[in-house]
C-alpha cells in the first residue's frame, strides 16, 4: 500500500510535466500554426515557398530528431549556451505541432467555398470581417475531427521529451523497473494517458455536438 | 439621368476575351434581363458590376457618378471598392447564405457590421424584408433547414438589406428544382412593384418576357440584340437570336 502511494505521487509529479508540456505546446502552436497557414497560402511566392519547405522538413523528420537538434544544436553548432531541457523540449514541440496544425488549418480554410467570401464581399464587408464573422466558425467546425486526432497524439508524444532527459511520467514509472523490479507502475502510467485522453475525447465530442446545429 | 450607365466593358481571362465591349444603360425602377447561351459572358458582366472581377476597359457610372474606369491603371483601394460595391447587390446562383447564422442574422449581419443604422432599425428593416419574401415563420431557422427556394428568398432579403441602387441576380433559379423556381420568380416579380432597379441573368424565358422592361441578348461577349420583350421575342432580328429562341422554346416543348 505504501508503495502504491509512493508510485502514485511520483507518477503525478511526472504527469505534471507532461501536462505542462502539453498545455504550453497547445497555447503557442495553435496560434503560430494559424500564422503559418496564412503564410503558406500567401500570394507572395517567396514567403509561401519558404514556409512550405519548412513544413516539409518538420513533418518529414522525426520529432525525436528535432528534440535532439533543438537541445544540442545551439551549443554544438554555434557555441551558444544551450537551452535548459524543458524549454528546449517545448520549443521543439511548438515548432513541430505548429506545422501539423497549419496544414490542418490550411485544409479547413481552403475547403470553404469561394461563394462565402464573395457573398461577404458584395455585402460590403471587409476582409477581416469576412474571415472572423463568416469563415472562421465554418473552418473550426471542419477541423475539429482532425484537430482532436492531432491533440490526442500530442498527449502521447510528450513522452518523447525524455529523449533529452525531461523527467515525465513514463520515466517516473520506469524508474521502478530498475529500482524495485516492478512492472505495474509502467502500466499505471498508461492509465493516466487513457483517462486524460478519454476526457479530451469527451470534450471534442461536446464541441462537435455544439457545432452540429449548422451544415456547411 | 440613368441609374446605371455601362460603357465599353471589356474583360479577358488569359487569352480568352469574355466581354468584348458591352454598353447599356438602365433607368430607375427598370428591370433588365440578360439572356444568352452559357459562356456568352452574362455572369462575367454581373461580376464586373459587383467588382468580383475588374473590367480591363470601360467605365461604370451610377447616378451620373463614374465609379469605375478601366483605363485608370492604379489599383482601387479596398475601402473604395467596398463603397462602390454597395451601389450593387448580388443574388448568387448557389444562394451562398452564411450557414452558421439563422435567417434573421443572415439578413442583419452585413448592415450591423457596416453600422448602416441603429441596431433597432436594422432589425425592424430585416423583419420587413423577410416578410416581403414570405418567410416570417422561418426567422429562427438555419439555412440547412430550408429548401433551396426558401434559401434563395433569404438571399434576396439579405441583398435588399443593404439597400442597393441596383440589384443583380445571377441565374437565381438555376440551382433549384423546377417546382421551386416559381416561388423565387414570384418574389423577384414582387420587387418590381417597388422601385428596385434590377438586372436579372436568367434562362427563364417566360419570366424574362413577363417581368422585364428591357432585354439584352448576349452572344460571344457582345450584345447581339437589345430591346423590349416584345421586340426580342416576337420580332428577333439577328440570326443568333432566332436560333437561341427556337432552341429555348424547343426545350419547353
Amino acid at each position: 500500500m505504501e508503495t502504491f502511494i509512493n508510485v502514485t505521487v511520483d507518477l503525478f509529479n511526472g504527469f505534471l510535466t507532461t501536462l505542462e508540456l502539453f498545455a504550453l505546446t497547445l497555447l503557442f502552436a495553435l496560434p503560430i500554426g494559424l500564422v503559418l497557414s496564412f503564410c503558406s497560402m500567401s500570394k507572395f511566392k517567396p514567403l509561401s515557398g519558404l514556409v512550405k519547405i519548412f513544413i516539409w522538413i518538420i513533418r518529414g523528420t522525426p520529432l525525436m530528431l528535432q528534440l535532439i537538434v533543438v537541445f544540442y544544436g545551439p551549443g554544438l553548432i554555434f557555441g551558444w549556451n544551450g537551452l535548459d531541457r524543458f524549454p528546449a523540449a517545448l520549443i521543439a514541440f511548438v515548432i513541430n505541432y505548429s506545422c501539423y496544425f497549419s496544414e490542418i488549418y490550411r485544409g479547413g480554410i481552403e475547403s470553404i467555398s469561394k461563394g462565402q467570401y464573395e457573398a461577404g464581399q458584395v455585402l460590403g464587408m471587409t476582409k477581416t470581417q469576412i474571415f472572423f464573422k463568416v469563415i472562421l466558425l465554418q473552418v473550426i467546425k471542419r477541423i475539429v475531427p482532425p484537430m482532436s486526432n492531432e491533440i490526442i497524439t500530442l498527449v502521447k508524444d510528450t513522452s518523447l521529451a525524455r529523449t533529452i532527459a525531461v523527467y515525465e511520467i513514463i520515466w517516473a514509472g520506469q524508474v521502478y523497473i530498475k529500482r524495485s523490479g516492478l512492472i505495474w507502475p509502467l502500466f499505471y502510467t498508461g492509465a493516466f494517458y487513457l483517462i486524460f485522453n478519454g476526457l479530451l475525447t469527451i470534450l471534442f465530442r461536446l464541441i462537435e455536438k455544439k457545432l452540429d446545429y449548422f451544415r456547411s | 439621368m440613368s441609374v446605371l450607365q455601362v460603357k465599353n466593358i471589356k474583360k479577358s481571362f488569359g487569352s480568352t476575351e469574355v466581354l468584348k465591349g458591352i454598353d447599356f444603360s438602365l433607368e430607375k425602377g427598370e428591370v433588365l434581363s440578360i439572356i444568352g447561351s452559357s459562356g456568352s459572358g452574362k455572369t462575367t458582366l454581373l461580376r464586373c458590376l459587383n467588382f468580383l472581377e475588374f473590367a480591363d476597359e470601360g467605365t461604370i457610372s451610377v447616378n451620373g457618378e463614374k465609379i469605375y474606369d478601366g483605363s485608370v491603371k492604379r489599383r482601387m483601394k479596398e475601402a473604395e471598392i467596398r463603397k462602390n460595391r454597395l451601389h450593387f447587390g448580388l443574388v448568387f446562383q448557389n444562394f451562398n447564405l452564411f450557414p452558421q447564422y439563422n435567417v434573421l442574422k443572415n439578413v442583419m449581419l452585413a448592415p450591423r457590421l457596416i453600422k448602416a443604422d441603429t441596431d433597432e432599425n436594422i432589425k425592424e428593416n430585416a423583419l420587413k424584408l423577410i416578410e416581403r419574401v414570405g418567410l416570417t415563420d422561418k426567422i429562427e431557422s438555419y439555412p440547412c433547414e430550408l429548401s433551396g427556394g426558401q434559401q434563395q428568398r433569404v438571399a434576396i432579403a439579405r441583398a435588399l438589406a443593404m439597400n442597393p441602387d441596383i440589384l443583380c441576380f445571377d441565374e437565381p433559379t438555376s440551382a433549384l428544382d423546377p417546382e421551386l423556381t416559381g416561388e423565387v420568380l414570384k418574389v423577384i416579380k414582387g420587387l418590381k412593384t417597388g422601385d428596385s432597379t434590377m438586372i436579372v441573368v436568367t434562362h427563364e424565358m417566360g419570366f424574362a418576357r413577363e417581368v422585364s422592361d428591357k432585354i439584352i441578348f448576349m452572344a460571344d461577349g457582345i450584345i447581339e440584340e437589345e430591346g423590349s420583350p416584345d421586340d426580342i421575342f416576337n420580332r428577333p432580328k439577328s440570326e443568333k437570336m432566332k436560333a437561341f429562341l427556337s432552341k429555348s422554346f424547343e426545350n419547353i416543348g
